[in-house]
């Protein structure tokens, strides 16, 4: 039988109303409040086990010492699944409910899956990071969303693939997932298209985020300044030692730089598969400047050059991996005192 | 400019001692074939297979995809045009097309963006490609070919076969005949003085080292961005030389088929005027973006159009043209949709373009080509799979102990089609 453990708040537990909003976590045997419509929605696959229910202020105020008690309690009971509300549009539940599922999810790796209105506060705070079920804006929203938590809650719990938001009932912001139209694409383009001219409503497939531009950094004394190289251009030692995937990199790699005397096609060849890989695989450095940038050195137009360089491919890859590439390339130059870093790409 | 298109059903490719089309079965004489290819001194050895819907078959690397049509009644006008015949204007007369067949390309790799087809099971699901008659054209190339020469050989080839077929039609009866027309500017506003007049933007891959699009057999990267009726490109005016990743890469297929074209004929005179087609490129520097992209948004506002649906080819770099399209259009006042792809991350949990813009407020995805797919293991494999590992969408060690194979969508030829061609989105 799958296990449940679920969170309220004291209002939905019966304990009172704002008056009663300061007190600490409690742990209790069974479904209470709410609970009993995910107990009929579950029909028998899962149990709710426990429900923990805490006061709205006191989360809010004390939410490190809540949070550190209320995983002390789900520990014990080791649940298959979390699930926290719904909350509905009550502001400070609906944090809670992010906040203690986000935590759950993280510190305790058991799927979580809470519940809330759209214009919550929560919901915008946590639906990038945890499944929030959209509800309506008052309890009466009940009967339509246990069914919806159940539903996610089981899947979750039997390890099953989870759909697209738009199927399964979640916020979209968590994961972006596959899953088929009834019309085809140019198709929902035309209507979307007819939709925005005539000042109708449309749903655009794709929000944009928000995107993270880098503002350039000061001005240095390049005539001083240590350099290194790091490229997205695939350029590896010959073989590709590390196996850096042609496309949707996995990894870096991290190489001292072969003798510049020798010829660059036996040295060198590019890992990546988004280009004509002849021209690069003839000369890297046509890629990866090193035979310049030693010149430079020669000719005192720099300072010096790191004796590593930094590679992966960028065809394909998914740009958190990128991001996570790039910091701990940051941090490794940083640590070998490299003020000044050319970045080549294809 | 007004075409008519007879569609012939095709249901089986059978081979034989004839090449012909009898009862909806597409005969074919595979010496008749080899000649017609072996006559390039680049490739050394050419065979064929065919490739049923629902077969247990795996087609892999895939090359490109390719519709047989013919010009029929005219001397003057060819198929594919400025590539395969002689320039001139397409988009007029009579075309027959062997619907429901493809010829397919496939051999050694060329690059790493070739991808796979599977007939059946799970994989069949996100191509189109599971679903037609295909004759597979598998090619051995002469020995230290340097890749692009390699690519326009192949390219060529299939270009010469798919003209081939499609010239068997040529005296066949139609099953359905189907007529398409542009009317000029003034007389589409005259007709339907109350509907929108829309425009089409269709942006073609040309970043160059095996990225590239022809159009009447002009190397669209050289182009500044213009104007073609879509009738045109039913006549194969642009063809694809490209490799890019399976995926979202246009086949000729696509061009010759496509769903935006289509879909604006069809609501043509009932909710919308399809009032004309902006082609432009997806250059690598940063001039020609601007440049292109500047065109783009002129042409929109010279045409008057009220709204245009733009889409893409490709990932990543391109995501650049896309975003400076959509901008620089809406900037002229003319409302935009547009169509792209994703790179999410195999969890979906990344950032799917990589470039984006606050006027880019109404977008049609065709699903994150980095989600992961199980294709078990088929009975037969045309071509070879040696290459599922490196070919882009790939990994290493991907082929299961079982026979089956793991890949990202990216190696699925289609899969998420940025011209609308498939029903799959992502949320």
């Amino acid at each position: 039988m799958i296990k449940i453990v679920h969170y309220i708040n004291q209002f939905y537990a019966g304990v009172g109303g704002e008056e009663k909003a300061d007190i600490g976590p409690h742990m209790q045997e069974g479904a209470m409040g709410p609970g009993a419509a995910l107990k009929a929605a579950f029909g028998g696959d899962a149990e709710i086990t426990h429900t923990i229910y805490c006061g709205d202020s006191y989360y809010a105020e004390n939410t490190e010492k809540a949070s550190a008690e209320i995983l002390e309690m789900i520990q014990k009971v080791k649940p298959d699944v979390f699930i926290a509300g719904p909350a509905f549009n009550a502001g400070r539940y609906g944090l809670a409910c992010g906040s203690i599922s986000k935590i759950v999810q993280e510190k305790l790796e058991i799927p979580v899956v809470t519940g809330m209105y759209q214009e919550n506060p929560g919901a915008e705070m946590y639906k990038d990071s945890i499944y929030i079920i959209a509800t309506k804006d008052s309890a009466a929203g009940m009967r339509d969303a246990a069914p919806k938590l159940a539903k996610l809650a089981l899947k979750l719990a039997k390890g099953e693939k989870i759909g697209a938001s738009i199927e399964e009932g979640y916020m979209p912001g968590k994961a972006r997932v596959n899953f088929f139209e009834e019309k085809r694409g140019s198709r929902r383009a035309v209507e979307m298209l007819l939709a925005k001219i005539s000042g109708k409503p449309f749903v655009t497939e794709f929000p944009m985020p928000d995107f993270d531009r880098v503002a350039p950094a000061a001005a240095i004394d390049v005539k001083t300044a240590r350099f290194a190289i790091v490229t997205s251009g695939g350029i590896v030692p010959k073989g590709n030692p590390d196996r850096i995937e042609s496309s949707s990199a996995s990894k870096y790699g991290e190489y001292a730089y072969a003798d510049v005397n020798a010829d660059p096609s036996t040295v060198y060849e590019t890992a990546h598969g988004g280009y004509d890989p002849v021209y690069a695989n003839q000369n890297g450095y046509r890629v990866l400047p090193y035979d310049t940038l030693l010149n430079y050195e020669k000719e005192g137009k720099i300072g010096s050059i790191h004796g590593k360089y930094y590679t992966t491919v960028g065809n394909g890859t998914a740009v958190k991996d990128s991001a996570k590439f790039g910091q701990e390339i940051a941090e490794k130059l940083l640590a070998d005192g490299v003020n000044a870093v050319i970045l080549t790409s294809t | 400019m007004k075409l008519e298109v007879g569609y012939i059903n095709i249901t089986d490719i059978q081979f034989g001692n004839e090449c012909k089309v009898a009862g909806g079965t597409l005969h074919v004489n595979q010496d008749c074939l080899k000649e017609l290819i072996l006559s390039d001194a680049r490739i050394a050895e050419v065979s064929f297979d065919i490739a049923r819907p629902g077969e247990s078959v795996r087609i892999t690397p895939v090359k490109d995809v390719i519709e047989p049509r013919t010009k029929v009644g005219t001397d003057e006008m060819g198929i594919f045009p400025g590539i395969l015949n002689k320039v001139k204007t397409v988009g007029m007369g009579r075309t027959h097309v062997l619907k429901g067949a493809a010829v397919v390309t496939c051999g050694q790799i060329v690059g790493f963006q070739e991808g796979i087809i599977d007939m059946s099971g799970p994989g069949a699901d996100y191509t189109p490609f599971s679903a037609t008659n295909n004759l597979v054209v598998l090619f051995t190339p002469k020995a230290d070919i340097q890749p692009h020469d390699y690519e326009q050989a192949l390219r060529m080839a299939g270009l010469k076969v798919a003209a081939f077929l499609g010239d068997l039609g040529k005296e066949v009866t139609p099953d359905v005949v189907e007529t398409y027309e542009t009317l000029p500017i003034l007389e589409q506003k005259a007709k339907y003085p109350d509907l929108p007049r829309i425009g089409y933007v269709q942006m073609l891959q040309t970043q160059g080292l095996l990225h590239d699009t022809y159009v009447y057999g002009v190397d669209m990267k050289e182009s500044l961005t213009t104007m073609i009726n879509p009738t045109e490109v039913m006549d194969g005016a642009i063809i694809s030389g490209n490799c890019v990743s399976a995926c979202d890469k246009n086949t000729t297929y696509h061009h010759q088929n496509n769903p935006v074209i289509a879909d604006m004929f069809e609501e043509n005179g009932k909710s919308l005027i399809f009032a004309g087609m902006i082609i432009t490129n997806e250059n690598v520097f940063l001039m020609d973006k601007e440049r292109s992209s500047d065109w783009t948004a002129k042409l929109c506002k010279m045409m008057g159009f009220d709204g245009v649906v733009i889409t893409q080819e490709g990932f990543g770099n391109p995501d650049t043209d896309l975003m400076m399209n959509c901008k620089k259009v809406e900037d002229v006042g003319v409302p935009t949709v547009i169509v792209t792809d994703e790179y999410a991350g195999r969890d979906g949990t990344s950032q799917s373009l990589a470039d984006v813009d606050a006027a880019a407020n109404a977008v049609v995805t065709g699903g994150n080509a980095n989600e992961v797919i199980t294709l078990p293991k088929m009975d037969k494999v045309i071509g070879t799979l040696q290459y599922v590992d490196v070919i882009a969408g790939g990994f290493e060690n991907n082929t299961q102990p079982d026979g089956s194979i793991v890949v990202e969508l990216q190696a699925i030829i289609g899969a998420t089609n940025e011209l609308g061609f498939n029903k799959m989105s992502a949320r």
